[in-house]
């Protein structure tokens, strides 16, 4: 049996690249994936703890988390085929129209 | 047991009269508006009169409490009246007097675009003065004493556009508060050592005290502080500046503010304390140094001014002058006397000089005025027996009451008094005939006819042309007035007066064993030198007509020549000694800069402006910096909570660690 620790080391390190991901890719797209890579290294150690406590809260979290994120990727890409369309590009830094 | 009298109306029918003009005078026409002013005036004058009618049935002194004001603890102060002799006398010179000139006022203001706010100003200063006259402590009486100085201030920057009048107005108030900052210290005192205010309480207090001869104790100290009030409000030296600019104001005004009614409260205060004044030598002995030094002083001024409302300012200055030496050798029924006759001639010199002024158009320089006499007879006529009377020559009201003052500056006081006295009754006929020579005799220099019928090509209407008699509105009170100049006098004719008076001041105690011992020869072998001081202050006032005719209209050409012969002190004289640049230099100039270099730039500007100013900026520069952070940059946001969420990481580690 793979010991708890295990699946926390590897959700927080999937978390941490999903946020070194979102800090420093310009592009929408890499943005948009980082941020699943986040949430699925919150879903791993969810799952994680379900097993081990034996509760199954943990798990139905996780298909919550997966509902969010399915309609999240829907609207964002949505978004995004917008902003390309209108914009011709994908940069972030280009997209700064309501920025101060 | 006395029926209610109803004092408290005097001084609100004028109130109310004040309070319906000023509120609604604006729309109201010229004749709604005198009536009201008049009535107001002239009802009080009435009920003023009622009283005199009912007075001998009265006991006195009769008080009359209108409302309570303050209560606390023992110390109380109410809205209450006091009539007895010496109020009943200047009650009836305010009202009459005062209603005399609302008349003449009439016609005086008629052309005036302010005429509502004229005579709600000036119906307000009577509401003021009657409750100065009336009070039954010194707060009440405070009250009006503030009360007539802002009237006063109203009504000299009445024509506000002018900056002079704008800044004489200021320059009386000013003045008057350094004056009123001395007897309000006084009424501190009362406060603190008798704890009342009110006349009859305080004066019972005082009566079993001694005179303070040996040294100056409590009692100088108020009668000090009491002085210095009435100085400033009666304009004695050293604060008597203000009245010669106070001229500004219309000439109404400076016949019933400046010369009859206000100036006197200060005399008037020192008579009614006078139960603390005879306990106080020393404080009696600075009042009459001072109203000597100011009646010898500001006459001298007079004989060298050339606007005629300027030599009559300084002539009320050294009249006053009189009235102060009067109290201060403790005559004070004397100087009331004066008081009196001096309301009705000066009140008179000064309306008419406001006929001659409103019949040549509007000019005040004695210079380009000149053989008025057959062009007003009546204003002459009657501004004759003024200057008749303020000369003191008998049988008018001057010659009694300044006679009266002389005698007991005299007897009761010292010769040098006396002797000063004379002098200055001298210079003042003098001063006084060269104003009437300078204005009536010779010939009109104003325009000449042809310069008249240039002017009046040229400005239509504006050209005022010859001079011309005043209207009877303004005529009739300079008749009445110059009735009792004439008569006024004869009231004191075997110290009548003084007896009237008697019940008011008769707690009088000796000031000195000489005085005591020079008021028995008085009463006895005194008669013979009576008689003698008396023919020599006649004589030397005709001497002073006789110097004013042969100068100003026998040789006209002399005045000049004396002038250059007297050089320096000519200029010094015309400049009125230089006081006015003296206390610019003394007092107004390190006040101001003081004010500018310290309290301005160094404690408003370096400290008060500087905190609020540097706080403001100190948030300005941090909140500059800080907004950097809202940037809108999404990924700097998330770097933030990234940041954040690392430290809370790192101290729940340490925690643990430590744990």
């Amino acid at each position: 049996m793979v010991p708890l620790s295990y699946y926390l080391v590897l959700s927080g390190i999937l978390f941490a690249c999903g946020v070194a991901g979102f800090l420093i890719k310009r592009n929408i797209i890499t943005i948009f994936m980082s941020i699943e890579l986040m949430l699925n290294g919150v879903n791993l150690s969810f799952v994680a703890f379900a097993v081990h406590w034996h509760a199954l809260a943990g798990q139905i979290f996780v298909f919550f988390v997966m509902v969010v994120a399915a309609a999240e990727a829907a609207v964002g890409l949505a978004i995004i085929i917008a902003v390309y369309r209108t914009r011709e590009t994908l940069n972030v830094d280009q997209v700064n129209l309501l920025k101060l | 047991m006395n029926h209610p009298l109803h004092l408290w109306l005097i001084p609100l029918l004028p109130l109310a009269g004040a309070a319906i003009n000023g509120f609604f005078g604006k729309k109201a026409s010229r004749q709604g508006v005198s009536a009201v002013a008049l009535l107001g005036s002239g009802a009080a004058f009435a009920m003023a009169f009622f009283v005199a009618v009912r007075f001998s049935s009265l006991s006195l002194p009769y008080q009359e409490v209108f409302a309570h004001w303050i209560r606390s603890g023992n110390f109380s102060v109410d809205f209450a009246f006091y009539l007895d002799q010496l109020s009943l006398v200047m009650l009836l010179v305010v009202t009459g007097v005062g209603f005399l000139i609302h008349v003449y006022s009439v016609g005086y203001m008629w052309e005036d675009p302010s005429f509502y706010r004229f005579f709600a100003y000036l119906n307000l200063f009577m509401f003021f003065m009657l409750t100065l006259v009336l009070a039954s402590n010194y707060l009440l009486m405070f009250i009006g004493w503030e009360g007539v100085g802002l009237a006063s201030y109203l009504l000299i920057g009445f024509w506000f556009t002018k900056d002079s009048a704008a800044s004489a107005g200021k320059k009386a108030f000013i003045v008057n508060r350094i004056g009123d900052f001395g007897f309000l210290i006084g009424l501190f005192l009362l406060i603190q050592h008798f704890g009342s205010l009110n006349f009859q309480r305080v004066f019972e207090m005082v009566r079993p005290l001694p005179a303070e001869t040996s040294g100056a104790g409590l009692l100088t100290a108020i009668g000090i502080l009491l002085m210095v009030g009435a100085c400033g409000k009666s304009a004695q030296i050293p604060l008597y500046v203000w009245l010669p600019d106070a001229m500004e104001g219309p000439t109404p005004v400076s016949a019933l503010i400046h010369a009859a009614t206000m100036v006197t409260a200060g005399v008037y205060m020192i008579s009614r304390s006078h139960v603390i004044f005879e306990r106080a030598p020393i404080a009696l002995t600075a009042v009459a140094i001072i109203g000597t030094l100011t009646a010898f002083f500001a006459a001298t001024i007079g004989v060298a001014q050339t606007d005629i409302k300027k030599v009559l300012a300084y002539s009320t200055v050294s009249q006053l002058g009189y009235m102060f030496m009067a109290c201060g050798v403790g005559a004070f029924s004397a100087g009331i006397f004066h008081l009196m006759t001096h309301a009705f001639f000066k009140g008179l010199l000064f309306l008419a000089a406001g006929s001659v002024i409103h019949g040549v158009g509007s000019e005040q320089d004695m210079r380009k005025m000149g053989g008025l006499r057959s062009y007003m007879p009546w204003t002459f006529l009657t501004m004759g027996i003024a200057t008749l009377a303020i000369a003191g020559i008998p049988p008018l009201a001057g010659f009694w009451s300044k006679d009266e003052i002389l005698w007991k500056v005299y007897s009761q006081g010292s010769w040098v008094f006396w002797l000063i006295g004379v002098i200055t009754a001298l210079i003042t006929s003098f001063y006084m005939f060269r104003l009437m020579y300078m204005t009536f005799a010779g010939d009109y220099r104003g325009q000449d006819e042809h310069e008249l019928v240039v002017a009046g090509r040229a400005h239509g209407h504006d050209a005022h042309g010859l001079p011309h008699e005043s209207p009877a509105v303004m005529l009739v009170p300079l008749i009445i007035l110059a009735v009792l100049s004439l008569v006024g006098g004869l009231v004191g004719i075997g110290d009548r007066f003084e007896h009237f008076l008697a019940p008011v001041f008769e707690q009088s105690v000796p000031l000195s064993a000489a005085a005591e011992a020079s008021s028995a020869i008085a009463e006895t072998g005194g008669r013979g030198t009576e008689w003698l001081l008396m023919g020599i202050s006649v004589t030397l006032a005709f001497l002073g007509w006789y110097l004013a005719y042969l100068l100003y209209s026998k040789k006209p050409e002399l005045p000049q020549k004396i002038a250059g012969a007297l050089g320096g002190f000519y200029n010094a004289v015309v400049h009125k000694y230089y006081i006015d640049e003296l206390y610019a230099a003394v007092f107004i100039k390190p006040l101001i800069d003081g004010s500018t270099r310290i309290l301005w730039h160094g404690v408003d500007q370096g400290i008060i402006d500087a905190v609020v100013n540097e706080s403001a900026e100190g948030a300005r520069h941090v909140s500059d910096e800080v907004r950097h952070m809202q940037s809108g940059n999404l990924r700097s946001y998330a770097g933030w909570i990234a940041a954040g969420a690392a430290a809370v990481i790192a101290y729940m580690i340490w925690i643990w660690v430590k744990a």
